[in-house]
This record gives C-alpha cells, sequence and structure tokens, in this order.
C-alpha cells in the first residue's frame, strides 16, 4: 500500500453529471478505504503509463476506450514514483449503472476484467499509438474450421 | 500460402492458410527465407499442454524480406532484408526503455482473460506460441507479419548470409543474455548445461566476453565433440561423470563462478505450466529444472546462476537453502533480442559467430512434420532445423 499513501493530490472522478468523463491529475494516488470484497469486488484496477499524465488524459478528459464506461467506474489519476509515469486507476461504482449487454453477459462473474482490459488498451494507446492486434487464427476465420485447413499436396 | 500447423495432441502438418494482412499501423509484412525450429516449441506439442489451437502456425526463429509496410513503419522499406526478434516488443514501455524488452507490457496479448493466467502479468509477445504472447501466427510460413516493426525487425548486412543471421533472431541473443545475466567477464570459469544451439552460443558468448575457461555439459556426444571442435570449450558428460563433484576439481575447489542453464526442456520432461496441472500431478522433472538444481549445487560462493529454459513450469524440490547459504545470485529472463541483435549481426559479420554450424538440417518446409521429429528426438545428430519455405521439396 506504500504506494498510494505518500501525500499528494488524490483526484476520484466518477464520470456523472456535469464531470462527466473528466479527470483532473495529481501527484499522487491515495488509498481508499473503501472495503473490498472477498471476490476482488471494490479494488482498484491500475496500470502505469511510460507517459505523463497530460498525455494519458488529455484536456483532462477520460482517454477512450475508458470513456464508453462512463457512469460505470470511478477513475484515480496520480504521477508514479521514480519517472515511471502515470499511474491510472478505474474501479466499478457500486451505484452505477449494470455493464452494458454483451460485456455483462461475458464479463458478469468478474466485470473487473472489462476495467482491466480497458486500462490496459489506454496504455497501449498513450506509449505506442494503437491498439495491438493478434492475428486472425483458425477459430475467428469464418468457415475455416480450424483443423480443416486443405493440406498441402 | 503454406504453412506448418499443429493439428492436435503432438501432430503437424502442412496446410493452406491464408496470407497475413498488415493489422496495425506498425506492421510490416516479411516473406520467409529461413526459420528455425527451437527448444521452446517442444512444450507446446508436450500432451495436455492445451496451449495452441488447431491450426496455428509454429515457428518464432527467422528472417525474409519486407514485402509490406504500415504506414507508421519508418525505418524499414519494401526489399529489406530482415532478421526479426522472436519476442515482440512496443519499444516504448518502461520496461523496452530500460532494456527489457521481453518484459515488454505491450507486445502480448491486451485480454486479461488470456494474458494473466499463466503466470499473473503480461509479457512480451511472440510469434506461433500461444494467444497469451499476443496471438501472432509464427514463421514456418511463406510470410509473417511483423508487428511493430520498427522495434523488432533489423537490416541484415550483406556480409551475413541468411543461413548465418537467422539465428540472430533468438538462439544467439538468448545465449548472450546467458552471458550478460551472469555478468560475465575476464577470468571467470562459466559452466552451460545444453550443448544445443542455445548452450553452445551461451559458451561462445562467454567466450567473447572475456572468460577464462567454459565448461559445458549435456548427455549427447555429438553435441560435446560439436562444442568441443567448433568453439574449442571442455564438455562433461552428463550421464557419465558427477556434473558437480567433476566441476569443483576443475575450478580449485571453488565451483563455477557462473553457471547457466541452457538445457531446455526438450528431454521429455513436463514441468507443470499451470496451477490445475500442478494439482493434478503428473509432471516429470524436465532437463532444465535438474540442470538448474545441479547448477545452484555447483556454483561457487557468491555466484550467479542464470536460467535460460524454455517454458519452464513450477519446479519443486528447488534448494533454496543452498541460494541463501552459499550467497547466490539467481537470474533469468526470456531473451531481450533488440537490445543484442545489432551488436549479434556485427560480431557475425566479423565470422566471430559463425552460428550456420548449428543448422544440422536444413529442409524444404514440406519436411516440417519430419523435421520437428528429428529435432524433439534429437535424432541423426539434430541440433537445429531450418526450414526454407520459399523452396519447394524435390
Amino acid at each position: 500500500m506504500g504506494r498510494n499513501t505518500r501525500t499528494g493530490i488524490m483526484i476520484v472522478v466518477a464520470a456523472s453529471g456535469v464531470a462527466a468523463g473528466r479527470a483532473l491529475v495529481g501527484a499522487g494516488r491515495r488509498h481508499s478505504r473503501r472495503s473490498v470484497t472477498a471476490t476482488g469486488a471494490g479494488r482498484w484496477q491500475v496500470v502505469t503509463v511510460n507517459r505523463p499524465p497530460a498525455e494519458v488524459l488529455p484536456g483532462g478528459l477520460w482517454p477512450e476506450p475508458l470513456r464508453r464506461l462512463d457512469g460505470a467506474v470511478e477513475v484515480q489519476v496520480g504521477t508514479a514514483p521514480g519517472a515511471r509515469g502515470t499511474e491510472l486507476a478505474a474501479r466499478l461504482r457500486a451505484d452505477g449503472p449494470p455493464l452494458p449487454g454483451l460485456a455483462a453477459h461475458l464479463l458478469g462473474d468478474d466485470p473487473a476484467l472489462l476495467v482491466r482490459r480497458a486500462l490496459r488498451q489506454v496504455k497501449q494507446l498513450a506509449e505506442t499509438g494503437e491498439v495491438l492486434r493478434a492475428d486472425v487464427g483458425p477459430p475467428d476465420r469464418p468457415g475455416d474450421g480450424g483443423g480443416f485447413l486443405p493440406e498441402v499436396p | 500460402m503454406r504453412a506448418l500447423c499443429w493439428v492436435g495432441g503432438d501432430g503437424l502438418a502442412v496446410r493452406e492458410v491464408p496470407e497475413p494482412r498488415l493489422r496495425n499501423t506498425q506492421d510490416a509484412i516479411v516473406r520467409v527465407s529461413r526459420s528455425a525450429t527451437c527448444g521452446a516449441d517442444l512444450p507446446l506439442l508436450s500432451p495436455g499442454d492445451a496451449g495452441l489451437g488447431v491450426g496455428d502456425v509454429l515457428g518464432h526463429e527467422f528472417l525474409g524480406e519486407v514485402v509490406e509496410v504500415g504506414p507508421e513503419v519508418r525505418r524499414h522499406r519494401v526489399g529489406d532484408r530482415v532478421v526479426v526478434c522472436s519476442v515482440v516488443s512496443c519499444g516504448r514501455c518502461w520496461y523496452c526503455r530500460r532494456g527489457l524488452y521481453s518484459c515488454c507490457d505491450n507486445g502480448g496479448s491486451t485480454e486479461p482473460m488470456v494474458a494473466e493466467p499463466p503466470w499473473g502479468e503480461p509479457a512480451g509477445g511472440c510469434y506461433g506460441h500461444p494467444r497469451s504472447a499476443g496471438g501472432f501466427a509464427g514463421s514456418h510460413a511463406e510470410y509473417v507479419r511483423v508487428p511493430y516493426a520498427d522495434v523488432g525487425a533489423f537490416p541484415v548486412p550483406d556480409a551475413v548470409s541468411d543461413d548465418r543471421a537467422v539465428f540472430a533472431s533468438d538462439a544467439a541473443p538468448t545465449g548472450w543474455l546467458g552471458a550478460d545475466l551472469g555478468g560475465v567477464g575476464p577470468g571467470d570459469v562459466v559452466a552451460v548445461w545444453g550443448a544445443g544451439a542455445v548452450g553452445q552460443l551461451t559458451a561462445l558468448a562467454a567466450l567473447l566476453r572475456g572468460a577464462e575457461r567454459v565448461i559445458v555439459v549435456d548427455r549427447h556426444d555429438e553435441r560435446l565433440r560439436m562444442a568441443e571442435r567448433d568453439i574449442g570449450v571442455e564438455t562433461l558428460h552428463y550421464g557419465r561423470t558427477d556434473i558437480p563433484a567433476e566441476l569443483r576439481e576443475r575450478t580449485g575447489g571453488r565451483g563455477p563462478d557462473v553457471c547457466v542453464e541452457a538445457a531446455g526442456a526438450g528431454d521429455g520432461g513436463t514441468e507443470a505450466r499451470g496451477f490445475g496441472q500442478r494439482l493434478l500431478g503428473g509432471a516429470r522433472p524436465t532437463g532444465s529444472s535438474l540442470a538448474v538444481r545441479e547448477a545452484v549445487h555447483a556454483c561457487r560462493k557468491g555466484g550467479t546462476v542464470a536460467v535460460l529454459g524454455a517454458g519452464p513450469g513450477f519446479v519443486d524440490a528447488f534448494p533454496l537453502g543452498a541460494v541463501l547459504h552459499k550467497g547466490l545470485t539467481v537470474r533469468g529472463a526470456r531473451q531481450h533480442g533488440q537490445r543484442y541483435i545489432p551488436m549479434l549481426l556485427k560480431l557475425m559479420a566479423r565470422d566471430e559467430i559463425r552460428a550456420e554450424r548449428l543448422a544440422t538440417h536444413r529442409l524444404p518446409l514440406e519436411e516440417g512434420p519430419r523435421g520437428y521429429a528429428l529435432f524433439r528426438e534429437r535424432a541423426d545428430g539434430c541440433v537445429r532445423v531450418v526450414f526454407s519455405p520459399q523452396e519447394r521439396a524435390g
């Protein structure tokens, strides 16, 4: 927890109402007193982005794809120690709306996965400019059937 | 295009698969001229390893010609002859900036459910490996997509042949890493477990860094003779002598300053690759885990043990007390090739690394299944099989 107990400006932004999708940037992130359940619900999901806060959240706005979780999560931003860039944290709001459609269906048992994926994509976008895509593998090729590829004569 | 695919069990077959396409702006497409087998492939073909999907293309150690580049590729043009690091790394995360390319935050999968289960943290990607390593098709194919091409692809000097340069993709940087992790320097005595391609290149790296003596351990006579003849190192046969005792005797009772495990997993063992497999049991120690235990016992006090072995899983009965009481440093990593490849290509151009001798078998892609059988069994003196995907059998 030492990472989170440094003196600094903590920014908690719940993207709702007037503040929707906007975050302020502080020098550190303070650990929340909110309890964490045994399943991890309520726990902050965090990534460290090797870019300054102003580039992670240009204009203080939530970047995509985090913005799509508007209203469902709260966000903290802080400067990482040792010139490591920005600590970007998010967690589901206890009073937030349910996750949208398919995401809720797929991740119902662990909705934090959706938050982690969004954070990792924010990090990739900030560090490399794009989200790395996998190759189209056999299961993804329509009509391919995976193991039923034609054998080379 | 033709590609060597996993088709279930330990089965491999050459199949027709779609050609790769640019998927990101920093991608390149490479027409593969050489692609080598590697010990890291073998655990993927072990019974019970559910990492690959049927139809996935194997191979990660390769070079070829750039035939297409994405709009954000700056350092390569169509027609460039490049060797590509087997590890996919972004070059811009905190780890890459510090030269720890295989620890890259962005080179693997972005899917938490895929990337996190193996070892808790996503790491750099790899071609021809499970989706947790990014889901990048392998190089045993006519063409391959290269993500982050400016970071992972390197132009090959004219003086370096394809047969030599292909080893700059993975085996040579892994060997150099072993010596680097051990901090090998002038006057050191270095012991290397494993006389395969990585072990031999580790031994050579140790000599090039100034080691006074290098002793290579293996149980295959052909490989030991090769190491003696081609590199000029001492050798020990694993099955015919007490290795720690012999090493103490040869080092004035101290033990080697640096011990490098480069045995890999190729001797038929199957370490548990996850918690489930560990609980179910059935795993046997691999050459890698046995070598690490022996290295810990053999290393001199205050020395360093470097672990390179491909695909280690859970290793129990680890002599942790020896680490403590002897004050050892134990280090391990997948290769940080982007850090070493330009330097290794220069050494290759100066004939200081003649890696092509490790390609004991050169085969067309159609003979991929036979090539892997040779490689797995170490039959016919096989050290490495190198495929030429542009050549046709017959």
